[in-house]
């Protein structure tokens, strides 16, 4: 579980975090939502410590993250997993190499279970063994994620970030995108966080759902909650589409 | 002020570079992959560059030199110690700056803004010294080779002059080169292009590891490590030159 205790952070005077309080449950997909420039994707990299918050606490399962020295940052860091908005796949290494990355880094496992290993996550992610040996650059979008997914579920981390999982693929793929982070998050208890503005998925996978406007949390609750919200700046944000003004009044 | 906060930065980073590496397995794995990229790979410009500018260097030396007082074999004399104390290792090394420099700063610059970086960092990794100490170190363990080469290669360029023309004879210009040779001179050599080495490849690898944005900040990072790392090279290279042969 992570828990964000009254998170304050600003950039040359302007205050973009406020006052931030949340709950990432363990387990759960938590879903981190908000329009452009609200402030989102500052904290999802406060709570990772790409950004040294101003004021509060960050705690992992009680660890405070801004107390903590860099050496203890990344000890942290390898009980963690990330999926980056553009997949970030080292363009060096193949498919495989990628995924084996932080297991050669970090397990003390011998080459054939690093192999074992990976070959288990990329196939736990549907990709085919024939795209094992080719270059990141060989494959598509969608697999390119696929594969992210892999590496970050390698050394079976505690804690899943996702930033725009989504983002640049088509609708079938996303769909297939996130439910693989749902079915991960079940499967291994892993407390994961999914930062988008993707309704579809928030609709498809959030089960705890932060949303941010001008840097303060607004609302906060299950999917199945938010047509039943009096929040203006959440009804604006959710129901910006004629399909989901419909979906509402169906709810109704 | 944009200069000292650089340095600072520039500090930082190295403080980062050199530590022990996470894991030598990883380390011994990329650094001989470094050694092709940055050493062998600059061999065809070192050849071109060696040869052709030790054929113009007798040339000019010769044709210039035409007072009679003078002995013959001062042509390879001039063209051997203009190569050992200053072409091969100084302006060899400017060279490289272009190629292995704009090489190591749009390669981790596009790491950067591929995210590839915070990759590395969200995964616990010290980023700073599994990308850039690999580089470094094989930069400056093939430079004295590169600039050995570029020495003998000079030489050999001076003498297809003799060869192939009828400026200087073969037989003047190889006393020439044999001539009062004073082996201090390698050693001087060799100094200074390990000082340049760690100045292209480390001035290089802080642009690129400070990059942001989109390709075309990674291509001013890219111009900044060479225009940067060669100022850098001319500065140490009067200052060496002053503390090891003053």
């Amino acid at each position: 579980m992570i828990e964000v205790k009254n998170v304050d952070k600003s950039f040359d005077g302007n205050q973009v975090l406020k006052n931030v309080s949340a709950v990432f449950e363990t387990g759960k997909t938590n879903m981190i939502i908000g329009a452009s420039g609200s402030g989102k994707t500052v904290l999802m990299k406060s709570i990772i410590g790409l950004h040294r918050i101003d004021k509060g606490r960050i705690e992992y399962d009680g660890r405070n993250l801004p107390d903590m020295r860099m050496s203890e940052i990344r000890i942290l860091r390898r009980e963690v997993g990330m999926l980056f908005q553009g997949s970030a796949l080292f363009d060096s290494l193949s498919v495989l190499e990628n995924v084996m990355y932080p297991l050669e880094m970090f397990s003390p496992s011998t080459k054939e279970e690093m192999i074992e290993r990976a070959f288990f996550c990329l196939k736990h992610v549907n990709l085919e063994e024939k795209a094992f040996g080719l270059a990141p650059s060989e494959i598509s979008g969608g697999m390119q994620k696929r594969v992210a997914i892999a590496r970050a579920i390698a050394l079976q981390p505690k804690y899943l970030f996702c930033d725009e999982p989504n983002s640049g693929l088509d609708p079938k793929t996303s769909l297939i995108i996130d439910q693989l982070i749902h079915e991960i998050t079940h499967e291994f208890d892993i407390t994961t966080i999914i930062n988008s503005h993707d309704m579809n998925s928030v609709m498809e996978i959030g089960e705890n759902i932060i949303f941010i406007e001008n840097g303060e949390k607004e609302w906060q609750g299950h999917k199945n909650d938010i047509f039943h919200v009096d929040n203006q700046a959440l009804n604006d944000f959710v129901f910006a589409s004629k399909l989901y003004k419909q979906v509402k009044k169906a709810n109704q | 002020m944009s200069i000292i906060s650089d340095t600072g930065k520039y500090i930082l980073l190295m403080k980062r570079v050199f530590v022990l590496p996470d894991r030598w397995k990883m380390f011994f794995r990329q650094f001989p992959k470094e050694l092709e990229k940055l050493g062998l790979q600059s061999l065809p410009i070192v050849i071109i560059i060696s040869v052709f500018i030790g054929a113009i260097m007798t040339i000019q030396t010769k044709l210039n030199t035409t007072n009679p007082l003078l002995p013959s074999y001062s042509t390879g004399l001039v063209t051997r110690d203009t190569l050992l104390l200053e072409f091969s290792s100084t302006i060899m090394c400017l060279i490289l700056a272009g190629k292995v420099g704009s090489n190591i700063a749009s390669e981790i610059g596009t790491m950067r803004i591929t995210e590839q970086i915070d990759a590395l960092e969200i995964m616990g990794v010290n980023s700073a010294n599994y990308l850039i100490l690999p580089k470094i170190t094989a930069f400056v363990v093939m430079m004295p080779f590169l600039v050995i080469f570029s020495m003998a290669l000079g030489l050999i360029g001076g003498y297809f002059v003799g060869v192939f023309t009828n400026i200087i004879t073969t037989a003047d210009y190889l006393m020439g080169i044999q001539y009062a040779f004073i082996p201090y001179y390698v050693f001087y050599s060799i100094v200074k292009s390990l000082a340049f080495a760690f100045i292209i490849s480390s001035v290089a690898a802080f642009y690129g590891y400070y990059s942001y944005g989109g390709a075309l900040d990674v291509g001013k990072s890219s111009t900044n490590a060479v225009v940067n790392g060669s100022i850098l090279i001319l500065f140490f290279n009067l200052l060496i030159t002053n503390l090891m042969l003053n």
